[in-house]
């Protein structure tokens, strides 16, 4: 290694070691607020639980993990299922699938409607989506409520019209968290969906016309194929907060229609249960992972569509 | 060319969809802000047009300090988030890749990837237990855990735009003799405003709508706006919650248009 060699890679060395000094700040605020109380939460998830909620430091027990998915029979002590908590979980991934099919639904034509609009109006279209996806989250919840409630928007409607005598309850059912989080995370898939349509080469959508294709042949084997990236995206912006919904389901569901995070958040309120908590909480995170795989997969998978 | 030539874009009944998605993203959110100007002592009624609940809002004690709160955390994290983030930019970004760069990122985007409950169910833990530790419970925790979550927001439009520059201006500067100090100061900042003000603002509006983490760190007499309403909501609601929804949603509404601007005139 000759002199100019060896003062480039000395310089290159300092480079790189004041990269990490400048952004020492931002990783250290993530991993004290962020990343690290993950690990913590983790060693509590394996603790014994305290009297009156936190847990008993350095005692370990599997309690927590057992009870996410087992509970102890209080008459002959047997092991069972613990239905209650799998039912909650099961009903949250059944909730969260609905969400994601629904925003599609009505996401797909409109992102390809706004894609296919000229390029001035889209962007108005787009800015219109936008606005409601950066609203508060709670504010468009209520906003819902306001729609739903026994004297909201639509039963008045409904009555006026005749079609019903006495208001629908939607209220504190899984209909409203399902209408909620509709409602609430139709913007996520929008924008990606749109992101991915408006790429889409028309000529492929012309060779298929010319090759005789139907208006729904030329949807279901061009279309949809080529933008299923942006597709699966939206699915995941959607159910990933779907699965972790703690607001919407407080607020439109009620205490009868809990979700996992609502469950969550009882252990650490009057259930007093941190590692349960704990446990809980990680096993929403696995199941989040999950679908990441699965994304990761899908989106690799989906690049066969771009020929 | 005439108009019934065959449009190889249309799909029937897809316009229809889409007028119908707008009419559901804008009629809650028209239902809530009408509801605000309901006179009536309830929701459950419409009491005629009045701007009562407004002033109600606006003389709530509890309103003004929860409102004061959310803006000084806002504030705070924003700012700090902002310029942690503007740091990681730089170190981030128009260099060839090196050894614990995919780290750095992953580390950065990592509150978004995680589901906002387990997070601050993570953040009630730990801070739980340095609070019983030090004493200490004030703004300090809830400062702390916005920015770790606003810092993902700040970096993205500043990335982005670090990334459209090269480092032609950079190097002038250097063989002009400026230090690195002044050549960020007189050269990279400048260039950088706009998307520091747009990181700024995305963080702003993060910290000011965050309920979830908010409501497991904060101690008691620590209400934010958010936290406040959903507080109130548990309750039998009088439309004084729409009128505070209703400015919080102008508020936001104006972040959003100006930073629709910023980026624009951008690009």
């Amino acid at each position: 290694m000759n002199g100019a060699e060896q003062a480039a890679a000395a310089a290159r060395k300092q480079d790189i070691r004041s990269r990490w000094l400048l952004s020492a700040p931002a990783l250290l605020i993530i991993f004290v607020a962020a990343v690290g109380p993950l690990f913590v939460m983790l060693l509590y998830s394996f603790m014994v639980k305290g009297d009156y909620g936190d847990v008993k430091l350095g005692e370990f027990s599997l309690e927590g993990w057992t009870s996410v998915f087992f509970q102890r029979d209080i008459f002959d002590d047997t092991l069972g299922l613990a239905d209650a908590h799998l039912s909650i979980i099961w009903r949250s991934i059944q909730l969260s699938f609905f969400t994601t099919v629904l925003t599609v639904i009505l996401g797909f034509p409109t992102a390809y409607f706004i894609a296919t609009r000229p390029p001035h109006t889209r962007e108005i279209w787009v800015f219109l989506v936008t606005i409601p996806f950066w609203t508060n989250l709670l504010i468009r919840t209520f906003a819902m409520q306001q729609v739903i409630r026994n004297e909201g928007l639509l039963n008045n409607a409904l009555m006026w019209l005749g079609v019903i005598k006495s208001p629908l309850q939607i209220m504190y059912t899984d209909t409203a968290n399902l209408l909620g989080m509709t409602y609430v995370y139709l913007p996520l898939m929008v924008l990606p969906l749109y992101a991915s349509i408006e790429k889409l080469d028309f000529r492929l959508v012309e060779a298929g016309y010319d090759l005789y294709a139907t208006r729904f042949q030329v949807l279901r084997r061009i279309v949809i194929p080529l933008v299923r990236p942006g597709i699966v995206a939206g699915s995941i912006l959607v159910f990933i907060p779907s699965l972790g919904a703690y607001v919407i389901p407080r607020v439109l569901g009620g205490g009868k229609n809990m979700m996992l995070g609502n469950l969550i958040e009882m252990q650490f309120g009057s259930g007093r249960n941190w590692p349960l908590g704990a446990a809980m909480s990680i096993t929403l995170m696995v199941l989040v992972t999950v679908a990441l795989i699965f994304y990761v997969r899908n989106a690799s998978r989906g690049g066969a569509g771009h020929v | 060319m005439s108009r019934s030539r065959f449009d190889i874009r249309a799909q029937p009944g897809f316009g229809f969809i889409t007028l119908f998605t707008f009419f559901a993203l804008y009629l809650p959110i028209a239902a809530l802000v009408v509801y605000s100007f309901n006179g009536a002592e309830s929701l459950s009624q419409w009491g005629g047009f009045s701007s009562r609940w407004f002033v109600a809002a606006w003389q709530n004690s509890a309103v003004q300090d929860a409102a004061i709160r959310s803006l000084v955390i806002a504030l705070w994290a924003a700012g700090l988030a902002t310029v942690a983030a503007l740091m990681a930019a730089l170190a981030t970004t128009r260099t060839a890749p090196y050894r614990g760069q995919t780290l750095k990122y992953a580390l950065i985007n990592q509150p978004l990837m995680v589901p906002e409950i387990v997070t601050a169910v993570a953040l009630l833990i730990v801070f739980s237990r340095i609070k019983v530790w030090t004493g200490y419970s004030g703004l300090g925790y809830l400062v702390l855990a916005h920015t770790a979550f606003c810092i993902p927001f700040a970096y993205l439009p500043i990335r982005a735009r670090l990334e459209s520059m090269d480092l032609t201006l950079e190097r002038a500067a250097a063989d002009l003799y400026a230090t690195r100090w002044k050549t960020f100061r007189h050269v990279t900042l400048p260039l950088l405003r706009p998307a520091v003000i747009a990181g700024f603002m995305l963080a702003f509006v993060i910290s000011l709508d965050d309920v979830v983490i908010t409501e497991f760190v904060k101690s008691g007499g620590q209400d934010t706006l958010p936290t406040y309403m959903l507080g109130q909501l548990r309750r039998e609601t009088t439309p004084e919650i729409n009128a505070i929804a209703t400015v919080f949603l102008a508020l936001s509404t104006v972040l959003v248009v100006i930073f629709f601007f910023i980026n624009r005139k951008k690009q």
